[in-house]
């Protein structure tokens, strides 16, 4: 019978700093600063941020933690994919399952998250150029980001002279496969290094611009800086009675913190036993909520504002950052230039973000076929360009791109989130995974945490989970039943879900034929050895 | 803005840059011995990311 081998991957972070701005950069998205504001002024202003705060300290940094210890306990059994690290978690036939999961969603996420992000960067590049100074025509900013993206109708992106988003997705998707090819440390972490700092400072000058506007329309003295801030952030408490505002909330948190999409479980399964994950969980997670609450809550909706009024907290997250918001630079004083810096910012935190979501693929085609890196490249290339391909050619009306986003990139990750957590709390156990977060911790987390993770955090995500198809499922359902576009999309996804279960199942045999699990020890089993003074 | 808006603002951002704050600080002050164990041993890092890549 074979030993037990380990197979120790040659990707490792190159620093402290790079893991958390790689995990930080993850997580940091157009959610952020489109997302959160919108959310907020629809579920109560300030009020929102009570429930958002709680949900924050129950839900979202406890799971942060579970799915840091979880990656690196992972990675320390030579396992970097979410397929072999449920495994070497859950010796149970469906971990494996479990774990394509946490394949299946960074990847599809990916395919239309492109496409997004090559949105920001075209806008970007028409502030530069002039194109999107289009004066105070609220339709003309409507039609140029219908025409860009495609909206009118089905394969318009492929007509003649409506295709220069296709030469914005080509170049980002080289982009991101260029970064990921250079590998973990010489690729993301190199990449995040300076994109985060970038962005930080991109964001501080637009919000610098934005709280110095003053009342720039005379006749409207409530929409002014001040009046702008208050739509943002003064409460309305009724709200609070309100579930939707609960479910709205913990909701955003669990979403701007990346948790459930399989990719911080990834990166911190290259992290080494002794390397810390709780002071770098805790400082990913923060880094991630100065943009969310301290710039995207200072700019967007205020800014919008200002400028628009009321309205401003009737725009869905696309609406207010390719239509509302090219108003607002319309109107404001520097605003080509500040229209580029915001852009060009959103384009910045979306790169870092898709960046994160190729990394669980390539780990999970490396250790589980032996592709070395050309071909994992090139293999997830060609699948992921016929899925940005798919989104980009069904533009009418964004359907397939819902649909995606739905489908896996909200209810998934739901379902992810919660199989992760049971993972952490009822297999790994909290008295083992207690000393493995402590393991070359750099603070104490309290014992409390363990137990919010076991009973709290379960039960607060099912809620959620409910709540959510509740209110959401049964509209998708009709969408699917009544439009071609969506019921492709739903075949499409299967069809994917089907392809990456049936890698898994092939590579856990392998797994299983090298050995690889032998020497595990069965978790619970492990006598839980203080480590801390 | 409201006196309760101004509360939950300040409050709320002030929450966040102070989290935010004491990790970093946490992070910067991190003893160089234990720096030094806590990245990899070497001073650089050879990842191999393209050398076996065929």
């Amino acid at each position: 019978m074979a030993q037990g081998s380990k197979r120790k991957s040659p990707e490792q972070w190159g620093s402290r700093i790079g893991v958390i701005l790689a995990v930080a950069g993850s997580a940091v998205g157009l959610g952020n600063f489109l997302r959160f504001p919108g959310q907020a002024a629809q579920n109560g202003g300030g009020a929102f941020l009570i429930p958002y705060f709680i949900s924050l300290l129950l839900l979202g940094i406890p799971l942060c933690w579970a799915e840091w210890t979880m990656g690196r306990y992972g990675g320390s059994k030579g396992f970097n994919s979410a397929p072999g690290i449920f495994s070497a978690i859950w010796r149970n036939g469906l971990a494996k399952y479990a774990g394509a999961l946490g394949v299946m969603i960074p990847l599809v996420i990916y395919m239309y998250y492109v496409v997004i992000e090559a949105w920001c960067l075209g806008y970007a590049y028409n502030y530069l150029t002039g194109a999107l100074q289009m004066g105070a025509q609220p339709e003309a900013y409507s039609n140029f980001f219908n025409q860009f993206v495609g909206v009118e109708s089905n394969g318009f992106l492929y007509t003649g002279g409506h295709s220069q988003v296709l030469g914005f997705i080509v170049f980002t998707f080289l982009l991101n496969f260029i970064l990921v090819y250079r590998g973990v440390s010489k690729g993301i972490e190199a990449f995040c290094k300076w994109a985060i700092p970038v962005m930080a400072i991109s964001a501080v000058c637009v919000l610098t611009r934005v709280l110095t506007l003053g009342t720039p329309d005379p006749s409207r003295p409530e929409q002014s800086v001040l009046g702008g801030l208050g739509f943002m952030w003064n409460p309305d408490f009724e709200a609070l009675k309100d579930p939707k505002t609960w479910l709205a909330a913990a909701g955003q948190v669990f979403f701007t913190l990346s948790v459930g999409f399989g990719v911080i479980i990834n990166y911190a399964s290259y992290l080494n036993r002794k390397d810390d994950v709780a002071l770098s969980g805790l400082t990913a997670s923060s880094m991630n909520e100065f943009f969310e609450v301290c710039l995207g809550g200072m700019i967007t909706l205020p800014a919008a504002f200002i400028f628009l009024g009321a309205t401003a907290g009737s725009f869905g997250t696309f609406s207010l950052g390719f239509n509302a918001l090219p108003n607002v630079f319309a109107l404001m004083p520097g605003g080509q230039f500040f229209g580029f810096l915001w852009f060009f910012m959103l384009f910045l935190a979306a790169v870092t973000s898709s960046l994160s979501m190729l990394q669980p693929a390539i780990a999970f085609l490396e250790e589980g076929f032996e592709l070395k890196r050309h071909a994992s490249v090139a293999v997830l290339g060609l699948i992921t360009a016929i899925g940005a391909g798919f989104v980009v050619f069904f533009s009418e009306g964004l359907v397939a791109l819902d649909m995606f986003d739905f489908w896996v990139g909200t209810l998934l990750i739901f379902v992810l989130g919660m199989v992760q957590v049971f993972l952490y709390g009822w297999v790994f156990g909290i008295e083992r995974g207690e000393v493995e977060l402590h393991q070359g911790a750099h603070i104490r987390v309290p014992r409390l945490v363990q137990y919010i993770l076991k009973y709290v955090s379960p039960l607060f995500l099912g809620a959620i989970f409910i709540a959510f198809c509740i209110n959401n499922v049964p509209n998708y359902i009709e969408t699917i039943s009544r439009n071609p576009v969506a019921l492709l999309s739903i075949f499409f996804l299967l069809l994917i879900l089907g392809f990456v279960g049936l890698l898994a199942h092939i590579a856990h045999k392998r797994w299983v034929q090298e050995g690889r699990f032998q020497d595990m020890a069965i978790p619970g089993k492990h006598s839980a050895e203080k480590v801390l003074p | 803005m409201t006196g309760a808006g101004w509360f939950i603002m300040v409050v709320s951002i002030s929450s966040v840059m102070g989290l935010l704050a004491f990790s970093l600080f946490k992070i910067l002050n991190l003893p160089a011995i234990e720096a030094e164990e806590n990245i990899q041993s070497q001073p650089f890092i050879d990842t191999h990311d393209t050398v076996d890549a065929d």
